[in-house]
């Protein structure tokens, strides 16, 4: 490494200290990769071997994968790091605009791209799209909706939202914290649209809350809600989906989720390559790899957690029991009764967060 | 009776500020204080500062202002977790004391010395374990369906499957079963110190057992209760992951509601601003608890 390098390391560690020390070391960690490495900011799905050693061994690299959570761990991973430390970048679809704005993000050669393939709701152009250049493509996509135990609750009363307010499953539901999600829940449960929300309706969002809580049996992140369904703590996920179940589907069939008839939302993940990458042709190389059908199907069924291929023509790549836990055939009436996550300002950001603490805290 | 010396009465003086037997003592010192320094001073004055920065729309604002720290005292839900804490850390403390002080004792009077470092071992066999496995073990233990409610049903006294997870109870027996191991290691190396000769003097001057322990032995073992009381304290205060995996957010805790600033918004200045007060508290604790922190009687 270069002297101007270690100094520019240096004054970039000490101006950004305040980010914490472990980033610094993420820094260090990942800084001066080799040559026959690809390094990709990922999402705990693309660490599945299953997933990474097919295209490792066609073209004869090490993908080196870092995994985070939310877009601004990532921000603050890539803030800590030299440019061209990383190749590849997964992150939120709809988070997508706002990196693609700080000129992170490599332009994606278009024609090399399976655009078509991609399901019409999942393309999200708006989104990937800027200027007429294409920044990222979608490569998963699912529902925050509701997940259950079959053999527990009756299949039918979970097409319907309101019955998680009722009495009847009183003390069966687990919900999942993540406040954006479960707020345009418990709008389209209000009959609102989640891009309605305003500040006007957070007190009565508030109510909803809080006998959602009365009605459920704990909080959890990612894994504690699912583990909660998985041992039968409880028999309810409120904002799962498959992401939560469809992992589980050969041991514990009795796992399901279903889209009500309220609406849900829909989450998507992209695939990114970033403009200061060294390796672009490789990294655009692996995006193509995690297009293809068969990339698409092994990220769909990854061992961290399942979701659907965004590129529709990895259907006859998965198998009928792994089409069936991702319910395949009814994702044409799902996206069109789904929404995107509602994204809003900072302030009303910061009241609906202060909405969801309380709700915690009641 | 022999005249106590006073304390390194026999320890030469050091020669100079800076050299001979000062400056290796500096030499020692020195990578202890620079790692102090840069992993504990050093990000606790940027923690500092950024608590008095704040977060506008989704920039943070170098403005110096008490507006994070004014907005704790003013939104409920912010101070009841700190509230919540503060019961959940003393009810923790408590229970362990008197679990990990009956352990200790018998560890330290009753058990042979040659089985005392296998007793030890076995009682420290569950910081073996990685804490996250340990907490979610106990969610195997607590949930519905799980030992302790297969076990209730068995024996009758229930009849109906029941839970005790996603509980602040289920919290507070995940901290304790961790925590009474740290209390009986620091209570038992109070303990094994003290003479054998109190006891038997107590006893010439007729004391009977209680009396002896409660007037001779427990107050010569409050350094080892308070040390690990005090680490206790500290320690559950602090700590996210269990109320996380075990409490089902059922409440928050104040380390919960600061990672909840920070994972969901980003805002550094009141994550900053909450873990200010956190350290504040810690620091009335411990000026609280001086007194009978004495290492040298451990």
């Amino acid at each position: 490494m270069k002297n101007s390098r270690i100094l520019r390391t240096l004054s970039t560690a000490l101006r950004r200290a305040a980010y914490g020390l472990p980033l610094a070391m993420t820094l260090t960690a990942t800084s001066g990769q080799a040559a026959d490495e690809l390094n990709a900011l990922v999402w705990c799905d693309h660490t599945d071997p299953a997933l990474i050693q097919p295209f490792e061994e066609k073209f004869g690299v090490k993908v080196n994968l870092k995994e985070y959570e939310g877009t601004g761990a990532a921000l603050a991973i890539i803030e800590q790091s030299q440019p061209g430390d990383w190749d590849v970048l997964v992150l939120d679809g709809v988070d997508v605009p706002r990196v693609a704005e700080t000129g992170l993000l490599a332009e994606l050669p278009q024609d090399q791209m399976p655009l078509d393939d991609v399901f019409d709701a999942v393309q999200m152009r708006d989104m990937t799209f800027k200027d007429g250049k294409m920044y990222a493509i979608m490569e998963k996509f699912g529902y925050n909706v509701i997940s259950y135990n079959k053999e527990k609750v009756d299949p039918a009363d979970m097409r319907d939202l309101s019955m998680l307010w009722s009495d009847k499953y009183k003390g069966r539901i687990a919900v999942y914290d993540y406040y954006i999600p479960l707020m345009d829940l418990v709008a389209l449960k209000m009959g609102v649209k989640p891009s309605d929300i305003t500040a006007d309706i957070l007190p009565e969002m508030k109510k909803e809350l809080f006998k959602l809580k009365e009605n459920s049996v704990m909080v959890g992140d990612v894994v504690a809600s699912s583990t909660a369904l998985a041992v039968g703590e409880a028999d309810i996920l409120v904002g799962g989906g498959e992401w939560a179940v469809s992992v589980l589907s050969a041991e514990q069939p009795e796992l399901d989720w279903v889209l009500p008839e309220q609406g849900g939302m829909l989450w998507s993940q992209a695939l990114a390559v970033f403009d200061s990458s060294e390796k672009k042709d490789l990294a655009v190389e692996f995006v193509k790899y995690i297009m293809s059908p068969e990339g698409q199907a092994r990220l769909a069924t990854s061992s961290c957690f399942w979701g659907m291929p965004a590129n529709a023509k990895a259907r006859d790549a998965l198998t009928e029991q792994q089409r069936t836990a991702l319910r395949w055939d009814e994702q044409e009436g799902f996206l069109a009764n789904s929404h995107r996550y509602f994204i809003p300002d900072a302030d009303l950001d910061g009241q609906m967060l202060d909405t969801w603490t309380e709700f915690l805290q009641h | 009776m022999q005249r106590q010396l006073p304390r390194h009465a026999n320890s030469r003086p050091a020669r100079s500020r800076f050299g001979g037997d000062g400056l290796r003592a500096w030499g020692f010192l020195l990578p202890a204080l620079c790692w102090t320094l840069a992993f504990f001073v050093l990000p606790l004055a940027i923690m500092a500062v950024y608590s008095l920065w704040q977060r506008v729309g989704y920039k943070v604002v170098t403005d110096i202002s008490v507006q994070n720290y004014t907005a704790f005292f003013e939104k409920s839900f912010l101070y009841e977790s700190l509230i919540n804490s503060l019961e959940v850390t003393v009810m923790v403390t408590l229970i362990s004391i008197l679990l990990a002080y009956p352990l200790a004792y018998i560890l330290a009077e009753k058990v042979p010395p040659r089985w005392q470092r296998i007793a030890l071992i076995l009682a420290i066999l569950p910081f073996w374990t990685s804490y996250v496995v340990r907490s979610y073990s106990w969610i195997l233990v607590l949930s519905e369906g799980g030992i302790l409610s297969n076990f209730l049903l068995d024996i009758g006294l229930t009849s109906e499957p029941v839970s005790f997870a996603n509980s602040r109870g289920a919290t507070v027996i995940g901290f304790v079963h961790f925590f009474v191991m740290l209390l009986t290691l620091t209570i038992f190396a109070n303990l094994v110190q003290l003479p054998k000769n109190y006891r038997r003097a107590a006893a010439d001057l007729g004391a009977g057992p209680i009396r002896t322990f409660i007037h001779i032995i427990l107050p010569l073992t409050l350094p080892g209760i308070m040390v690990g009381a005090f680490l206790t304290f500290v320690l559950c205060i602090g700590d996210y992951i269990t109320p996380a995996i075990l409490g089902g957010k059922r409440e928050l805790l104040l380390p919960q509601t600061i990672m909840l600033q920070i994972e969901r918004r980003s805002d550094f200045p009141t994550a900053s601003a909450l873990a200010m007060i956190l350290m504040a508290v810690v620091s009335v604790v411990y000026a609280a608890c001086a007194r009978w922190l004495k290492l040298d009687r451990m």
